[in-house]
């Protein structure tokens, strides 16, 4: 959604409207959304079926040859292609032809109650209950609870004396019944975009609820609403059949259900009876299905994939194993290259010609905007960058062993013994499932197979060691249940459990209190010392690198433009943009949370 | 965790009251047609308000409600107004029957959808396009069809299996099995295209969280990270799932139980409704609400055990 740093309401204003009118044209002139859904091939092909059969339903009493109901006694169990009875005649000598073709307006009117009745039911409650205060909020969801878990085909049997098993008074009590559904994807968007900026700007120029709910929501919604109506119709459909075939509702009636019914009565008689009313039902339901699908993915667009777990990285490029090695070097990146498959489908480069040189027990601190690069980076020497990423050149080398190319099984290997992580999010990099402390001992004999005793007694040594006030306690908790400063503590701890050689740490004060930033930036300076590790620190802020870093790399959209020791680029940069970096913590606080403010575009 | 159940359970009964008040609001501008139905032929105003009355059907619903609930608390259900057969092991007998259909389906969707979801997402490529497939297949034809189908296939046609007709537990396990073996596949077919789909999605959200990253960075190994990890963080959105496709089950198993000819709680409830039997509706709806409680309790507590979050509460 539309963002702005300008916090003035007449910006946001603005933006507000220019966001509204895209939202609007999205669905109306600039890019037809029906024009796409017709292009799609499953989408066109399934509606002109349906709009094939239900013609042909409308069309009904001007080409059915028979009424639904009129039985003639020599037609019995007529066969198929008897003169005037195309499909032959059931077991009252109905024609069966055009008991379809009757049986066709039944489901779609069936269709067309529930579908209605829930949508009116499910919108009106998902903007009430997304919308309004805390106590209609509670009332709705409490009653579309109850909808739910209500035994829908139960109740429609039960309600029977009720209803009279009219199958439009049943359809309309099944609306209810369907409405839940309705309401959640309503609700849940209402309250998503409840708190976008446009809505409360709308609020500040003055228009009333119901025109905010009315005009910006309903533009939303409509999308994930047709698409629930497609799934909805077939599942009406469905439950009208199934009752009546059970028997629920008037014999003079023609439905797919009946027909089905009274065709496998005499299945042994007149065997391909139950036949006709069963593939025009399976037709037209499949087709609302597979409609659904295809809405869904031309509205909605992709969905996450799903990947191989443990994958490893992919390489594109012949990567040298045999290069020149540097004998006093840990760490070598040499021309890195890594790309992401773009919006059109080539590849968009994130990270070009990287070069790093990293000492055993030295701290290199990476430095640059969000974007830059940099966690790329981090990610690729760790193994663990996403699937879509793709290598496109270059070598990383740790302790003079080639690690592009290697297969996730040797990269797990090294990964937490050799080299470890500390993340930048703690809270979101806990199991939210398991203790604290069970998480800890199994990286750490994952790492070094040591016994589960002795795993145990050395994190809790080592949260002690992180400035954890009562490890056994936080050893023993969930980690909803500590603090994010401690948090992070824990995945420091967790990092340097097994005394790696190289401590790679993503931005790991940004998300933590100021006051709590210089503690972990401490306490990461204090480990580096006692472990001899050399540390890889991925941060945007110069406050941070000053404090801890020997030696600064800095990261510009994929590249690296300047490379130093710490004191040389402090005391004399030379590349522009360091010096902007640079010019922004000069004037400001040495620790700030915030990305510096004159790079543009910065927003993580 | 014992305060926690008592607490779920007494919602649960408050539920079960609410829901049968509904029924019983609903049912009651019916009670006339029942006792003109009663009465049969020779119905006449007066003898059908003589009836009314004597059933007690025109006291205020309020008072015949508390009536029933103080009854049914007791374990009296009453009779049916047609066969005077006690309601309660009328219902208990027919739900047997469809829950004997039902609690091995849905043990076998649970398997089959976890086993099938957890590949996909942690496999992607052919694998994840298959489960799509057939999660896509399954959601194609309403169970009325399937059910059909699989009858004249394998009933009909082939012979292998017993087209319909149902054997009792007790009576002859081999034949139970070979009784319940077509109408348990018809429920698990859609169920696993239905919950299969919702485990693989759970898993893909799982899988690209940020712990699981910083899992793999301590290099622990991706089969723990998968059925360990993600799917433990998964499994309390599934569950939930799953309770409702219990509800789903539930309503599909009335209908084919008819293919079948299952003496099961469908074909009395039809047979209650299409007579206007109300002890034996009232009954069929009690039984219905607390299958349902039930079933969202077990949800519950086992969701306390997945979810530390929800435990607390």
């Amino acid at each position: 959604m539309s963002t702005s740093d300008d916090p003035t309401t007449q910006t946001v204003r603005t933006h507000s409207t220019e966001h509204v009118i895209t939202a609007g044209a999205d669905a109306s002139q600039r890019t037809p959304t029906w024009k796409k859904v017709i292009r799609d091939p499953q989408a066109a092909i399934t509606i002109g079926l349906l709009a094939a059969i239900f013609l042909i339903g409308a069309l009904t009493p001007l080409i059915a040859p028979h009424g639904p109901n009129d039985a003639d006694l020599s037609m019995v169990n007529a066969p198929v292609g008897t003169s005037g009875y195309l499909l032959g005649g059931d077991e009252s000598g109905r024609d069966i032809f055009s008991r379809l073709l009757h049986s066709i307006n039944t489901a779609a009117i069936s269709a067309l109650i529930g579908t209605t009745v829930a949508l009116i039911v499910g919108v009106t409650g998902g903007l009430v209950g997304g919308y309004f205060n805390r106590a209609t909020q509670s009332i709705t969801e409490w009653t579309f609870a109850l909808l739910m878990t209500l035994p829908g085909v139960l109740l429609l049997i039960i309600l029977m004396p009720v209803t009279g098993g009219d199958y439009r008074a049943t359809m309309f009590v099944f609306g209810f019944l369907l409405a839940p559904g309705i309401y959640r994807i309503v609700r849940n968007l209402v309250l998503g975009v409840k708190n976008e900026l446009y809505v409360d700007a709308a609020r500040v120029s003055g228009l009333g609820n119901v025109r905010i709910l009315g005009r910006h929501v309903l533009s939303i919604v409509r999308g994930p609403i047709i698409i629930a109506a497609a799934f909805m119709a077939g599942s009406a459909i469905a439950v009208q059949s199934g009752l009546a075939f059970l028997g629920v509702g008037s014999t003079e009636i023609p439905s797919f259900g009946a027909m089905i019914s009274s065709g496998f009565r005499n299945l042994y008689v007149a065997p391909a009876q139950f036949l006709w009313p069963s593939l025009l039902l399976g037709v037209i339901t499949a087709s609302l299905v597979l409609l659904g699908n295809a809405l869904r993915d031309t509205l909605e667009g992709s969905k996450p994939k799903a990947k191989k777990v443990g994958a490893g990285q992919r390489v594109v490029a012949d990567v040298e194993r045999d290069g020149p090695t540097d004998p006093d070097a840990l760490l070598v990146i040499r021309d890195l290259g890594i790309a992401y498959p773009g919006v059109d489908g080539a590849p968009n480069e994130v990270v070009r010609g990287v070069n790093l040189s990293l000492a055993p027990g030295d701290v290199l601190g990476l430095v640059g905007e969000s974007g830059s690069g940099k966690t790329q980076t981090a990610f690729s020497t760790l193994g663990v960058l996403p699937s879509e990423a793709v290598i496109t050149g270059g070598s990383i080398r740790f302790d003079g062993r080639e690690l592009l190319g290697l297969d996730d099984t040797s990269m797990a290997a090294l990964r937490g013994s050799a080299i470890a992580y500390i993340p930048q999010e703690p809270m979101s990099n806990l199991d939210p499932s398991f203790r604290v402390g069970s998480q800890l001992v199994e990286g750490l004999r994952a790492a070094t197979s040591m016994p589960r005793k002795d795993a145990k007694a050395r994190v809790i040594a080592l949260l002690d060691r992180c400035g954890i006030v009562d490890p056994q306690r936080t050893f023993d908790a969930y980690p909803h249940e500590i603090s994010g400063g401690m948090a992070q503590r824990v995945l420091i701890a967790g990092a340097v459990a097994s005394r790696p050689k190289l401590l790679i740490a993503d931005e790991p004060t940004t998300a933590l209190d100021v006051t709590v930033q210089a503690e972990i930036l401490d306490l990461l300076r204090d480990l580096q010392h006692e472990l001899g590790m050399a540390v890889l620190l991925v941060t945007h802020n110069f406050g941070v690198v000053a404090d801890i870093c020997d030696r600064i790399a800095v990261m510009k959209e994929g590249e690296i433009v300047e490379n130093g020791a710490a004191e040389e680029i402090f005391g004399a940069p030379r590349h522009e943009y360091t010096r902007m970096l640079l010019g922004s913590i000069l004037d400001e606080d040495a620790v700030r949370t915030d990305p510096p403010a004159a790079v543009k575009g910065v927003a993580s | 965790m014992t305060l926690y159940i008592l607490r779920r359970l007494a919602a649960g009964v408050m539920l079960a009251l609410v829901i049968l008040l509904i029924v019983f609001l609903l049912i009651s501008s019916s009670f006339d047609d029942t006792a003109r139905t009663m009465l049969g032929q020779g119905a006449t105003p007066e003898s059908t308000a003589a009836l009314v009355e004597a059933r007690g059907w025109d006291r205020p619903v309020i008072v015949q409600y508390v009536e029933w609930i103080w009854h049914a608390v007791q374990g009296d259900l009453g009779q049916s107004a047609f066969t005077s057969l006690p309601v309660r092991s009328a219902v208990v007998d027919r739900l047997a029957v469809t829950l004997s259909l039902i609690v091995p389906a849905l043990l076998i969707t649970a398997i089959l959808s976890v086993l099938l979801g957890v590949w996909a997402a942690s496999h992607g490529g052919v694998i994840d396009r298959f489960a799509q497939g057939i999660s896509l297949v399954g959601h194609i034809f309403p169970a009325l069809l399937l059910a059909i189908g699989l009858v004249v296939l394998f009933g009909v046609e082939l012979g292998w299996l017993p087209a319909t007709g149902y054997v009792r537990f007790g009576d002859d396990t081999l034949g139970w099995l070979r009784s319940i073996t077509i109408p348990v596949i018809v429920l698990v077919i859609p169920g696993v295209a239905n919950m299969s789909a919702q485990v693989r999605g759970r898993m893909i959200d799982e899988l690209n969280r940020d712990y699981v990253r910083t899992l793999r960075t301590r290099g622990i190994s991706s089969r723990s990270i998968v059925y360990k990890h993600a799917l433990r963080n998964a499994g309390s959105p599934a569950l939930t799932v799953m309770s409702l496709e219990f509800i789903q089950m539930f309503g599909a198993a009335l209908i084919i139980e008819n293919v079948f000819a299952l003496p099961g709680f469908g074909s009395y409830a039809f047979n209650a409704s299409l007579q206007g039997d109300i002890p034996v509706i009232l009954g069929i709806s009690v039984f219905g609400v607390a299958l349902v409680t039930v079933v969202h309790l077990v949800t519950d507590i086992l969701n306390g055990w997945l979810n530390p979050k929800a435990r607390v509460h």
